[in-house]
C-alpha cells in the first residue's frame, strides 16, 4: 500500500520498493547500512592478520627487516598509487550514477577495472620472482639471501595477506562489473537510483584501505 | 544515522476491527515445496532453520549419549579410543556450530524480530534465505568431513596438534569457515532490521528486550566472526600445506592461535546464551503477568555483555603460559560479565515478585533457566580466579560449568521458546499437563548429568580422557544415568509437540493474554504480517499494569 506513494512521480526511472520498506530512502539507508555493517567485518578479517603480523614482527624483528628489505619497493609503490587512482575513477563512476550520465558511469568504471587488472598483473610479477628466488612460506621457503628464523614466516604473512586481498581485488572487479553492464545495458542510473554503483564503490574502497595498511606493513617498515 | 521510525506512514490509524475478509496464514499461503525452498517470507525460513536446528540436535544429541555410554565402565566400553576423540569432536561441533549458535536468532529470531517490530519483514529477505542455504552448504561440507575421517582434535581445533593430525581437518574447518558467513550474515541483517524498520511509535526503549538481545547478540556475530573465519582458514591451509604460521617448528606460535580462537570462542559464548536471556525476558513477564522490572537495566546489560564479552577471552589461557599480570587482567575483568549478569538475574527476579505467575511450561523452563544461570554464572566466576582454575582447568569442572550455563542456559530458552511461541508459529496448542511432566524430567535430568561432573572434575578427573580410574566410576555412572533422564524427556517433547501439530486445539489469537507486540497479529500470521494497514504501538512492550499504580508503597 505504501509503494504506491514513492513509486509515483519521478520521471527518473526509480528502483523497485521492495514492499516490506516504508519508502526509498530507507530503502537505500538499509542497503548502505548493511554495506558497511559488512566492511565492518572485513576490516576485522584482515585485523586478525594484522595481529600476526605485529606479533611475529615483534618476536623475529632481524628477519622480518631483512625479508621485508627483500621486496620490490618500486613495484610496490606502483601498485599502490595505482590502486588508489583506481579508487578516484571508482568515486567519480557514483558521482555520474547520481547526475544519471550513464556512459560516464560506464567508463569510469571500465578505468577502474583497467587499473585493478594492472595491479594483478604486477602482483603476478612480483609473485613468480619470488617463487623463483625461492622466498616462499614455511617449509617451502629456499631462499639462500637471508636464512635467519621468521624469514619463512614473513613470507607465510605475505602471501597470505596478499592473497586475500587478491581475492577481495576479484571480487571488488566483479561487483563493479555489475553495474558497469546495467550502466551500458539498461542506462538507468539517476539521482533516485545509485545505489547500486554507490555500494560496489564502498567495496572498491574497501580493498583500497586494506592495501594502504598492507603496503607500510610490508614493503615499507 | 536516522531512526526511520520517523518515516511517514500513511495508514498510522489503528485499523483493529476492519471488515474481515479472510488472509491465509503463512504456513498454507503457497503449499508447493517450491514455495517453501524459495520463500523470502521470514517466518518460513525461520521455520526451516527449525527443522535443521532439531535435527543436527538430535545428531549432537546421539554423540552425547555415546559418549556418556562409553565412559560407563572405566576401559574401553563400546568403541576405541580414536573414535572417542572423533565422537567428542563431532559432538561439540555439531553442538556449537550447528545448534547452539543458530538456535535462537536463526529460529525465533527470524520468526520474531519483524513481528515485534511491526515490520513486514527483515530488511533483506534474500539474504536470509540466503544465509540458510549457507548454512546447510557449510554443514554438509562439514558433516561429510567428519564422516569420512572424522577430525579428533576436539572443537577447539588447537595447534599446532591440528596441523599435524591426519584426521580431516580441512573440510570440517572449512565447513565451519561457511557456517560462520551464515550467521554473519544474519547478523547483519538483524542489525540493519532493528535500524530502519521500526514501525512508527516503536522507538529503540519501545523494542521488546528480545530484540535487544538480538541486537547485541548480532552486534557480537558481525565483529567475532571474522577473526574466527581467518583462523579456520589459516588452520586449514597449514593442516594442508605446512606454511607453518602456527607451527613451533617454524617459528609460529600456538599462543598465538589460542589469542585468537578465544577473541572469537569468548565473545561465541555469548551469542548463544544472549539470544536466552532475551528469551527470558519475554516469558517472565508474560507469565508474571507484571511489567518486565527494569526495563533499562536490562536492555543495556546485554549490550554491556556484548561489550566486555570481548575482553574476557584469557581466561581460557591462565595456564598457557601468558604473564600474571595478563592473568589478573583477564580475571578481573571475567568478574565484570558475571555483573551484567547479575543484573539481569535481579531484574527477572524483581519482575517475579509479587507477580500473578501462571505456572505454565514456558515458565518451569524459566526456572529452571535461573537456577542453570545462577551457578553455572557462579562456577564461572570461580574459574574466573586465577589460582583455583589452575586446578581446574581441562577438568570435567569446566565441562560442567559451560554445560549448565551454555547449554543449560540456552535449552531451557530455547524449550521456553518453543512451547512459549508454539501457538504463535502454528496456530495450534500442546498439552500442558505433558509439558510440565517432560520440563520437570529435563531440568532434573540436566542436573543428574552434571552435577556429578563438577565433583568428578573437583576430584581432579581430566576432560577427553578415554580411560579414568575405578573411583571415578560411580559418579561417570550417576552423569550417565542422568543423561538418559534427559534423553527421556526430549522425547516426550517431540512426541506431544508433533501430535499438537496435528490434533491440538486451535490455538486463536492470544493464547497467554500476553502484551508482546508479536501477538498483536493473527497467529498463525498471514504471510505479510499484518492486515491492512500497520499497526500502531502506543504501548510500551511488557506493559501489563500501569507502574504507577503498582507502585504504590504498601507494606514496608
Ligand atoms: C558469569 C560469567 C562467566 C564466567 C565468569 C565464566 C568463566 C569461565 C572461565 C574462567 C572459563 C575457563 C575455564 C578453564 O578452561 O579452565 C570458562 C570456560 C568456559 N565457559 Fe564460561 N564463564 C561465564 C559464563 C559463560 C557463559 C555465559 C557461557 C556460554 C554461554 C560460557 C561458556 C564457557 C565455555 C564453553 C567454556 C569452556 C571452553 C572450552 O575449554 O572448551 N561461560 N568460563
Ligand atoms: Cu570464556
Amino acid at each position: 500500500m505504501q509503494s504506491s506513494v514513492s513509486t509515483a512521480g519521478a520521471a527518473a526511472p526509480v528502483p523497485r520498493l521492495a514492499m516490506h520498506f516504508a519508502s526509498l530512502e530507507v530503502q537505500n539507508h538499509a542497503a548502505r547500512l548493511g554495506m558497511w555493517l559488512f566492511l565492518a567485518t572485513e576490516i576485522l578479517l584482515f585485523a586478525g592478520l594484522f595481529v600476526c603480523y605485529g606479533v611475529y614482527r615483534f618476536l623475529f624483528p632481524d628477519a622480518w627487516a631483512a625479508s621485508s628489505r627483500s621486496l620490490d619497493l618500486t613495484l610496490g609503490t606502483v601498485n599502490t598509487v595505482v590502486l588508489i587512482t583506481s579508487s578516484l575513477t571508482a568515486a567519480l563512476a557514483v558521482h555520474y550514477a547520481k547526475e544519471g550520465k550513464n556512459k560516464a558511469v560506464a567508463v569510469q568504471i571500465a578505468l577502474t577495472l583497467l587499473m585493478a587488472c594492472g595491479f594483478l598483473v604486477i602482483k603476478y610479477f612480483e609473485y613468480s620472482h619470488k617463487f623463483h628466488i625461492g622466498t616462499l612460506p614455511g617449509r617451502y621457503y629456499f631462499y639462500e639471501g637471508i636464512q635467519l628464523p621468521g624469514a619463512p614466516l614473513y613470507f607465510t604473512v605475505y602471501f597470505f595477506s596478499t592473497a586475500l586481498h587478491g581475492l577481495h581485488v576479484l571480487i571488488g572487479m566483479a561487483v563493479l562489473t555489475f553495474s558497469m553492464v546495467r550502466a551500458l545495458k539498461k542506462a538507468d542510473f539517476g539521482p533516485n537510483n545509485y545505489t547500486m554503483v554507490e555500494l560496489g564503490s564502498m567495496y572498491w574502497h574497501l580493498v583500497d584501505l586494506v592495501w594502504i595498511f598492507l603496503f607500510p606493513m610490508l614493503y615499507l617498515v | 544515522m536516522t531512526p526511520s521510525s520517523s518515516i511517514a506512514a500513511p495508514g498510522a490509524t489503528p485499523a483493529h476491527e476492519e471488515h474481515h475478509d479472510h488472509h491465509p496464514s503463512y504456513l498454507v499461503d503457497g503449499t508447493t515445496i517450491r514455495s517453501w525452498l524459495l520463500t523470502v517470507d521470514h517466518k518460513r525460513i525461520g521455520l526451516m532453520f527449525l527443522f535443521w536446528v532439531l535435527l543436527f540436535f538430535l545428531v549432537g544429541g546421539i554423540f552425547a549419549l555415546l559418549i556418556r555410554v562409553e565412559l560407563l565402565t572405566p576401559g574401553p566400553t563400546i568403541m576405541d579410543a580414536m573414535t572417542y576423540n572423533r565422537t567428542f569432536t563431532l559432538h561439540g561441533l555439531v553442538m556449537i556450530f550447528l545448534f547452539m549458535i543458530p538456535a535462537i536468532p536463526a529460529v525465533f529470531g527470524n520468526f520474531m524480530l519483524p513481528l515485534m517490530l511491526g515490520a513486514k519483514d527483515v530488511a533483506f529477505p534474500r539474504l536470509n534465505l540466503l544465509s540458510l542455504y549457507i548454512y546447510l552448504f557449510g554443514a554438509v561440507l562439514a558433516l561429510w568431513g567428519m564422516l569420512n575421517g572424522g577430525l579428533d582434535t576436539g572443537w577447539t581445533f588447537y595447534t599446532p596438534y591440528s596441523a599435524h593430525t591426519t584426521t580431516t581437518v580441512a573440510p570440517v574447518l572449512f565447513g565451519a569457515f561457511i557456517i560462520g558467513f551464515s550467521s554473519i550474515v544474519t547478523g547483519i541483517n538483524f542489525i540493519v532490521t532493528c535500524h530502519t524498520m521500526r514501525a512508527p511509535g516503536i522507538t529503540w526503549f519501545k523494542m521488546p528486550l528480545f530484540v535487544w538481545a538480538l541486537y547485541a547478540t548480532s552486534c557480537i556475530q558481525v565483529l567475532a566472526t571474522p577473526v574466527i573465519g581467518l583462523l579456520l582458514v589459516l588452520v586449514a591451509v597449514e593442516n594442508i600445506s605446512g606454511i607453518g604460521m602456527f607451527d613451533p617448528a617454524r617459528g609460529g606460535d600456538p599462543m598465538l592461535f589460542q589469542h585468537l580462537f578465544w577473541f572469537y570462542s569468548h565473545p561465541a559464548v555469548y551469542i548463544m546464551v544472549l539470544p536466552a536471556f532475551g528469551v527470558m525476558s519475554e516469558v517472565v513477564a508474560a507469565f508474571s503477568r507484571k511489567n518486565i522490572f527494569g526495563y533499562r537495566a536490562v536492555a543495556y546489560s546485554s549490550l554491556g555483555i556484548a561489550f566486555v564479552g570481548f575482553f574476557a577471552w584469557g581466561h581460557h589461557m591462565f595456564v598457557s603460559g601468558q604473564s600474571t599480570f595478563a592473568a589478573g587482567m583477564f580475571g578481573a575483568l571475567t568478574m565484570l560479565v558475571g555483573v551484567f549478569t547479575a543484573i539481569k538475574v535481579f531484574n527477572w527476579v524483581g519482575t517475579v515478585y509479587k507477580g500473578a505467575v501462571d505456572f505454565k511450561t514456558p515458565f518451569a523452563y524459566f526456572c529452571g533457566f535461573l537456577f542453570f544461570t545462577v551457578f553455572g554464572g557462579m562456577t564461572g566466576i570461580a574459574l574466573g580466579t586465577v589460582s583455583l582454575d589452575v586446578a581446574w582447568h581441562d577438568t570435567y569442572f569446566v565441562v560442567a560449568h559451560f554445560h549448565f550455563i551454555m547449554v543449560g542456559a540456552t535449552i531451557m530458552a530455547f524449550l521456553a521458546a518453543l512451547h512459549y511461541w508454539f501457538p504463535k508459529m502454528f496456530g495450534r496448542m500442546y498439552h500442558e499437563g505433558w509439558g510440565l511432566v517432560s520440563a520437570a524430567l529435563i531440568i532434573l535430568g540436566f542436573n543428574a548429568t552434571f552435577i556429578p561432573q563438577f565433583l568428578l572434575g573437583n576430584n581432579g578427573m581430566p576432560r577427553r580422557y578415554y580411560e579414568y580410574p575405578e573411583r571415578f566410576q560411580a559418579l561417570n555412572v550417576a552423569s550417565t544415568a542422568g543423561a538418559s533422564l534427559l534423553a527421556f524427556g526430549f522425547i516426550i517433547i517431540a512426541m506431544y509437540l508433533t501430535y499438537a501439530l496435528v490434533y491440538g486445539r486451535a490455538a486463536g489469537k492470544n493464547p497467554w493474554r500476553s502484551k508482546g507486540y508479536e501477538w498483536l497479529t493473527e497467529s498463525p500470521p498471514p504471510t505479510h504480517n499484518f492486515v491492512g494497514p500497520q499497526p500502531t504501538y502506543p504501548e510500551e512492550p511488557h506493559f501489563y499494569v500501569d507502574p504507577k499504580k503498582a507502585e504504590v508503597p504498601d507494606a514496608v
